[in-house]
């Protein structure tokens, strides 16, 4: 088990956005800072931090939508970042990313089968009606009846939004799947009833998931692993448990200690 | 705090029932029979999931519910006055001054091409004859008070020059304008990174208790709750379902949807703790059609605990113990 390879491999990464308005030759925003990152397959890792902390440009980065400056990515031992154009593809397959804003993400104008035959299409996989079939059994797995392929998103809940835009994610049999604040928004037992489903996925399609999200409490339910972003840097690493018990870095205590906590047990005197 | 109390509440609300038409004779209901008290000073949290009819509930106090919207029954008083009887120029008074709303994304509430300062001037401008230099200061003031250290620089900033924690302090200070006696917030710290939210979670209850405030806050934000709400009140399907103090709700919850929606919170269960592990634990089903509520309990078809009553009619509210309420069967109903 020890010598499987790493899925992923980033090492040295660098990413600097240059400060709005700002002059050629300003420092700008450095949004990663020389980040080495290693992640197992089936792994369930959280990448946790504030906004700005560049945890969102780590995971556009990863999934080849962003160009870092400096630093190399291996994904399955490939170096990702010399795939050019068509040598893409088979990395854009392997590799799917689900956002926040499901209701902006997915083509208003399709309906929820469209939405998620699409990729399909797009790669030249089966005829249409084997992509038709595909898709439904997609939607069957994640919830959504498949009497509402017809429906658009506008006709959905957010919840089943966001479970439409897992199920075009799933469509490719992607190996890792990246999941950039999925849960924000979301009432917490739609949350609840997401992540037992990508549990479940995860277990049946050998998937490995890498949460990016603000909330530590939800990630601790979520990921088995937590690593802390910090203005760019991943200032601390490892297993929930141990992350709680003996944090090392000022900004883990913080983010632990803003985790709201049950209310004492005993009635308030008022 | 018992809502049959001689004394009249800050806030009385009564039985009120709002429907939504939607279409020539479908309608859906947002509030169904819910009476609620806030008095003077006092916290009450509200905690429901999106579509039960909190935000109905929190519009219908300020007046502001949509066109669409009908109050079926039902009456809302404050200070003994009948909200829903107001006209125009005495609504206005009332709201903004004597009621202020916070709502959840502050980059919504604020003009993004004005500065912030006049944004907060203008709401005491529009309830005073003051001149522009004191509804100035007293815009300043209020900035101050909501923890602006340099109200100054921060009263001609635009609101993209702010951070999102400093934004939502910015519609703080617009709430407080004009000193309200009662605040209504809709999931005011949602927005926000978890560090900024345990910050304005703190400043919201040192300014409650600074002034006196009293605040009908609906959140998810279970550790605000905790902190601040002397009450909490459960609500689904347009219905209060349960309420009780916070340590009875969150530790020993009584309706079944309560158990079932702080199974699914990720929260800890005790500061600095780990989050217990495993996934959180879903609610079976989905909430139902408010357009078509079943003649029974709207929560039966996902309930654990039903009985064959639950499909006949909607649980009548008992106080099973002191300041308990709770709609369900298992407890006579």
């Amino acid at each position: 088990m020890e010598a499987e390879p790493a899925l992923v491999r980033v090492s040295g990464l660098n990413k600097r956005y240059p400060r709005r308005g700002g002059r050629r030759g300003s420092a700008g925003v450095q949004a990663l800072a020389d980040v080495d990152l290693e992640i197992a397959p089936g792994a369930t890792l959280a990448l946790v931090g504030e906004s700005g902390s560049g945890k969102s440009t780590l995971a556009r980065c990863l999934a080849r939508l962003e160009e870092p400056e400096s630093g190399r990515i291996w994904f399955e031992g490939e170096d990702v970042l010399s795939l050019r154009g068509r040598r893409l593809r088979p990395f854009r397959e392997r590799v799917q990313l689900v956002l926040q804003d499901s209701a902006a993400a997915l083509d208003p104008r399709l309906s929820a089968a469209e939405i998620v035959a699409e990729p399909l299409e797009i790669l030249g996989r089966g005829g249409k009606s084997e992509r038709r079939g595909r898709a439904r059994a997609l939607l069957d797995t994640v919830g959504i009846p498949s009497a509402w392929g017809e429906r658009r998103p506008a006709e959905l809940s957010g919840g089943q939004r966001q479970r439409l835009a897992i199920a075009r994610a799933l469509a490719v049999l992607p190996r890792l799947l990246i999941l950039d604040e999925a849960f924000a928004g979301l009432d917490v037992s739609i949350q609840a009833q997401i992540a037992g489903l990508l549990e479940d996925l995860r277990i049946r399609h050998a998937l490995t998931y890498l949460y990016v999200s603000h909330d530590l409490a939800l990630m601790a339910r979520l990921a088995r692993e937590v690593a802390v972003l910090f203005e760019g840097r991943i200032v601390e690493r490892g297993p929930v448990a141990r992350l709680f018990a003996g944090p090392s870095h000022p900004h883990t205590r913080a983010l632990i200690a803003a985790v709201p906590a049950w209310p004492a047990a005993s009635p308030r005197v008022s | 705090m018992p809502y049959d109390s001689v004394v009249p509440a800050l806030l009385e609300i009564r039985d009120l029932v709002i429907h939504y038409a939607a279409g020539p004779d479908a309608s859906v209901v947002a509030v169904d029979e819910v009476s609620l008290d806030v008095e003077e000073g006092e916290v009450v949290g509200l905690l429901g999931e999106s579509g039960c009819g909190k935000t109905t509930l929190l519009l219908a106090v300020l007046g502001l519910l949509s066109p669409a919207a009908r109050v079926m029954r039902g009456s809302i008083r404050f200070r003994g006055r009948d909200l829903l009887a107001l006209g125009g120029l005495e609504a206005r008074r009332v709201r903004g001054a004597l009621i202020s709303i916070v709502f959840q994304d502050p980059s919504q509430a604020l003009n993004p091409v004005r500065r912030v300062g006049p944004q907060v001037a203008e709401v005491v401008a529009a309830h005073h004859r003051w001149s522009r230099l004191r509804c100035r200061e007293e815009a300043s003031a209020r900035l101050a008070e909501v923890g602006f250290t340099e109200a100054d620089r921060i009263y001609d900033a635009y609101p993209h020059e702010l951070s999102g924690g400093q934004r939502q302090r910015v519609v703080l200070a617009q709430a407080l304008a004009c000193r309200p006696a009662l605040v209504l917030a809709d999931e005011p710290t949602a927005s926000l990174d978890s560090t900024t939210q345990a910050e304005l979670r703190a400043l919201l209850g040192s300014l409650q208790s600074r002034f006196g405030l009293a605040l009908l806050l609906v959140s998810h934000d279970l550790g605000a709750l905790a902190a601040l709400a002397r009450r909490v009140l459960v609500m689904y399907a347009g219905r209060l379902v349960e309420s009780g103090n916070p340590g009875q709700v969150f530790h020993d919850p009584l309706h079944p949807y309560s158990r079932g929606l702080l199974r699914a919170f990720p929260h800890a269960v005790a500061s600095g703790a780990a989050p217990e592990p495993g996934l959180p634990v879903p609610i079976p089903g989905s909430p139902p059609d408010l357009s078509r509520l079943p003649p029974g309990c709207a929560f039966e078809p996902r309930c654990p605990d039903r009985v064959p009553a639950c499909l006949e009619r909607p649980p009548q509210e008992v106080r099973p113990g002191e300041d308990r309420r709770v709609r369900c069967f298992t407890y006579g109903g």
